[in-house]
């Protein structure tokens, strides 16, 4: 398979089809969370509702573990998954901070200051 | 005959329609963003379309990993807002222009442009936010809306040339309606953000700045700009900005620009608003 121009772009996974492929189920779950009715059910009892799905074990365990950057290499998808954070009352940017590994309010200051400048631009910044 | 009077450019970040919804919007945080609508809202008020057509992106809302559509037309009567997970944004309900919207599905088929044609969609806060940013909190929107979505959740997004060339094809189907209607296009989305992973909260000003100068005066060759640059530089969402290219392919090559504005930050996005009309016109 030949390299993916898009391959090499630090902290970013594309989702092109091969992510498609292996979190369709991932995906469709979270879909699912777009219904009231369901996500009471899955706040209620989130393996018991997971295992409705043919996801893997690693997927669910994500999940359960609200870890994002893993349920993103193993195929999701953040517009999808954000039908996780809506479901737990949380906004994109907590989700964002989240996955950055910074404190909500570092992230926050992060942005007030103008956000995280592109790698080109740090390059720049210190050469 | 329609006439394309005018096109707008905007963001569309959920946190502009929950800090609204919520009454947020003259907290210190959202001042200065909801201040930088407040040209186009006196504006728009005066110039009174009568058809928005709405270029927008689904955010895994009305389709999942079921259908896929490059390029949506939704030709329906009425669009529900959707429940994202939190709720329907408490909005009107949006109204279509099925006539001119199928007249203009059948004629960019015609040039070559496949469409999915949608009967049946509820609209996410990719289209409902423009709406909100130009027209407030009105009980009904003032003008029907052809709700038009474009895939930028799997890649691969259509090119910004294809929805450059998009555009003029849209242009060529609403000058050939025969119906006196004042329509406007709308391009929605960016600009530079990414909201995934250890990368999340990019923004790029310089380059931000960069597409809003060549989208008015340079867009034919702004229109070339390889998927790979978006990534890299405007972040992983920041493709959302080709669908500000079909909005400019629909309109003349010499634009005048009424208003620009941009702000860092909503949430985790840049925001950047333009208001164009065709120089013969202005």
């Amino acid at each position: 398979m030949s390299e993916k121009p898009y391959g090499d772009v630090p902290g970013t996974v594309i989702f092109d089809a091969e992510q498609s492929r292996k979190g369709y189920h991932l995906n469709q779950f979270c879909m699912s969370l777009l219904k009231a009715p369901n996500r009471e059910r899955f706040l209620a009892d989130e393996r018991g509702y997971l295992d409705e799905w043919k996801m893997t074990e690693e997927q669910k365990q994500a999940v359960m573990a609200r870890d994002y950057n893993r349920m993103i290499a193993l195929g999701g998808n953040i517009y999808f998954l954000a039908k996780i954070f809506a479901t737990d009352g949380k906004s994109f940017q907590y989700a964002a901070a989240l996955m950055t590994g910074m404190t909500q309010q570092d992230y926050a200051d992060m942005m007030l200051g103008g956000g995280r400048k592109p790698e080109s631009q740090e390059e720049n910044s210190h050469g | 005959m329609a006439r394309l009077t005018a096109g707008i450019a905007c963001s569309h970040v959920p946190a502009i329609g929950a800090a609204l919804d919520n009454g947020k919007a003259g907290d210190d945080y959202w001042k200065p963003l909801f201040a930088g609508f407040d040209f186009v809202k006196q504006w728009i008020a005066a110039e009174k379309p009568d058809v928005v057509f709405l270029v927008y992106n689904d955010h895994a809302t009305a389709f999942s990993l079921d259908f896929i559509p490059t390029f949506a037309i939704g030709c329906a009567e009425e669009f529900q807002p959707a429940d994202e997970g939190w709720g329907a944004r408490p909005v009107p309900m949006v109204e279509g222009a099925p006539e001119l919207a199928s007249h203009i599905a059948q004629s960019v088929i015609e040039d070559d442009f496949d469409l999915t044609i949608v009967n049946r969609m509820e609209v996410d806060h990719g289209l409902t936010v423009p709406l909100s940013l130009m027209f407030g909190q009105p009980a009904a929107w003032p003008c029907k809306v052809i709700p038009f979505a474009v895939n930028v959740v799997q890649y691969r997004p259509p090119s910004g040339r294809r929805c450059y060339m998009l555009g003029k094809a849209i242009r060529r189907a609403i000058d050939s309606f025969p119906g006196d209607l004042n329509v406007q296009i709308w391009g929605t989305g960016g600009m530079s953000h990414q909201l995934q992973g250890p990368r999340a909260g990019l923004i790029n000003r310089e380059w931000d700045a960069k597409f809003l100068d060549r989208i008015v005066n340079d867009a034919d060759s702004l229109s070339r700009t390889p998927h790979i640059e978006y990534v890299k530089q405007a972040g992983s969402e920041g493709i959302e900005l080709v669908m500000w290219l079909i909005m400019r392919g629909a309109m003349d090559d010499e634009v005048e620009q009424v208003y620009r504005f941009y702000h860092v930050p909503a949430s985790n996005t840049a925001v950047g608003h333009l208001v164009l009309k065709n120089k013969e016109a202005a």
